[in-house]
């Protein structure tokens, strides 16, 4: 099951030359760089493992598509995604997030209801492997 | 007809002339550094008319190592060669990150690699200036994690030579030292560059320039004076070139504020505020104490 969250996230896959020029974008408007992974793509699952820190101050995409590839050869099978982060006063949050990397077999994540008293209905989602 | 390229104009337009003309100006002396640099130039503009006219080209690995005594103009070199190297479109954004050993090798297991990469990831788009670079080694410590961080350069500046161009620095004897003991730096530059000291003569121009964008300037007798400091503080311990020029004038400009108080009624025009004259070059201490200064600040 395609999962969908962030940015570009219904157009096809971006290809590294795309994520990169994704990232120029973002370091033009001075966002700091943070790379998350995780195998767990639920949609409440808001913690993803950290790459590193976040990267401060870089002037070009070649550092963070370094981190990425590395992050790709220690992490297969995983999601990763992009976050940028913006520092500006007032802002103070991420700006853009897109997925960068994604397994070859995607989990589906399941919808179950459970009727409880006054015929409310409870929704619970899990992520099947 | 063959297709032509009119490489001369492409030169000039792409401002590449300007930052040689303007480093031919503002850098004194460094004949065969600026040669090369110009060699350098001429080999990135042939390369690029070569691709775009679609003869075989290949882009040349430009990581470079300077050397010479301190105070040559390595570090000034290298922030104008940044410059220039983003002009010619051979590094993308041109910044220069200057780094020593300190800020690339860690202080225990799992230090090192994180401290160097964050480095190199700053660097990239530019030029990556690795002062001293000999530090980096030390051979009587084979645990030394200064190996590790020598281990990322050289793998990042063989894999990744589009992104970034690394200039190791330091004095000419070390430097050739450090090459013997690490091939693989050797084999990865191919440029060395040597940065002859500075004769009297330059030396006594680069004040003149100094003093010149402080709006400052020799009286004659004065500069005849400052002729002497040069040739006096050449002989002296911790004799840095143009930087021992630098501090020179910082204490000359000291003892011209300390006159101007001290003597006359007080009333100064302009013409004074910036004159230099001659007691405030002579009263250094330089000429009072000979060659014996060793571990005493020079005033
Ligand atoms: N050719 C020159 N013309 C004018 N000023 C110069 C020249 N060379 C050096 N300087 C000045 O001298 C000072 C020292 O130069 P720089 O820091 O580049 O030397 P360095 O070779 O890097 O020395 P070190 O090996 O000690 O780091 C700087 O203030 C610089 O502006
Ligand atoms: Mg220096």
């Amino acid at each position: 099951m395609r999962i969908t969250q962030g940015c570009f996230s219904f157009l096809p896959d971006l290809n590294d030359e795309q994520i990169a020029a994704q990232i120029e974008y973002c370091l033009g408007k001075n966002w700091a760089i943070g790379v998350e992974y995780t195998r767990d793509p639920h949609p409440r699952n808001t913690y993803w493992n950290m790459w590193g820190n976040p990267m401060f101050d870089l002037k070009d995409a070649a550092g963070v598509m370094m981190e990425i590839r590395d992050c790709r050869k220690a992490n297969p099978e995983n999601y990763i995604r992009i976050n940028a982060f913006d520092s500006t006063r007032g802002w103070e949050t991420v700006r853009m997030s897109f997925i960068a990397s994604r397994p070859k077999v995607e989990p589906t994540i399941e919808m179950t209801r459970l009727e409880t008293g006054g015929r409310n209905i409870q929704y619970t989602h899990v992520t099947r492997y | 007809m063959a297709a032509t390229f009119n490489l001369r104009e492409a030169f000039q337009t792409s401002g590449v002339a300007e930052i040689l003309d303007t480093l031919d100006r503002e850098l004194i002396g460094l004949a065969p550094v600026k040669q090369r640099i110009r060699e350098t130039a001429a080999l990135l503009m042939v390369e690029r008319v070569r691709k775009d006219l679609g003869l075989a080209h290949e882009t040349p690995t430009l990581h470079m190592s300077f050397t010479g005594n301190p105070g040559t103009g390595k570090t000034t070199v290298a922030n104008r060669m940044a410059g220039l190297l983003h002009k010619l479109n051979y590094v993308r954004k041109g910044q220069l990150v200057s780094v020593t050993r300190d800020d690339l090798v860690g202080q225990y297991i799992g230090h090192t690699a994180p401290k160097t990469k964050e480095l190199l990831k700053k660097a990239m788009g530019g030029v990556l200036f690795i002062d001293e670079a000999y530090y980096l080694y030390k051979p009587d410590n084979e645990r030394d994690y200064g190996q590790e961080a020598i281990e990322i350069l050289l793998q990042v500046m063989e894999n990744q030579r589009d992104d970034l161009v690394v200039i190791l620095a330091g004095y000419a004897d070390r430097m050739a030292k450090f090459y013997e003991s690490n091939p693989g730096f050797r084999s990865r530059i191919a440029h060395h560059i040597d940065f002859p000291d500075y004769t009297d003569a330059e030396l006594l121009h680069i004040a003149e320039i100094m003093l010149d964008q402080q709006s400052y300037r020799f009286s004659p007798k004065a500069r005849d004076a400052m002729g002497d400091y040069i040739k006096t503080r050449r002989t002296q311990p911790h004799f840095a070139n143009a930087r021992s020029i630098r501090n020179a004038l910082d204490r000359t400009r000291l003892r011209h504020a300390n006159r101007l108080l001290e003597t006359g009624d007080g009333i100064v025009t302009p013409e004074m505020l910036s004159t230099v004259e001659e007691p405030d070059v002579r009263n250094s201490r330089v000429f009072s104490q000979g060659g014996s200064v060793e571990k005493q600040t020079i005033a």
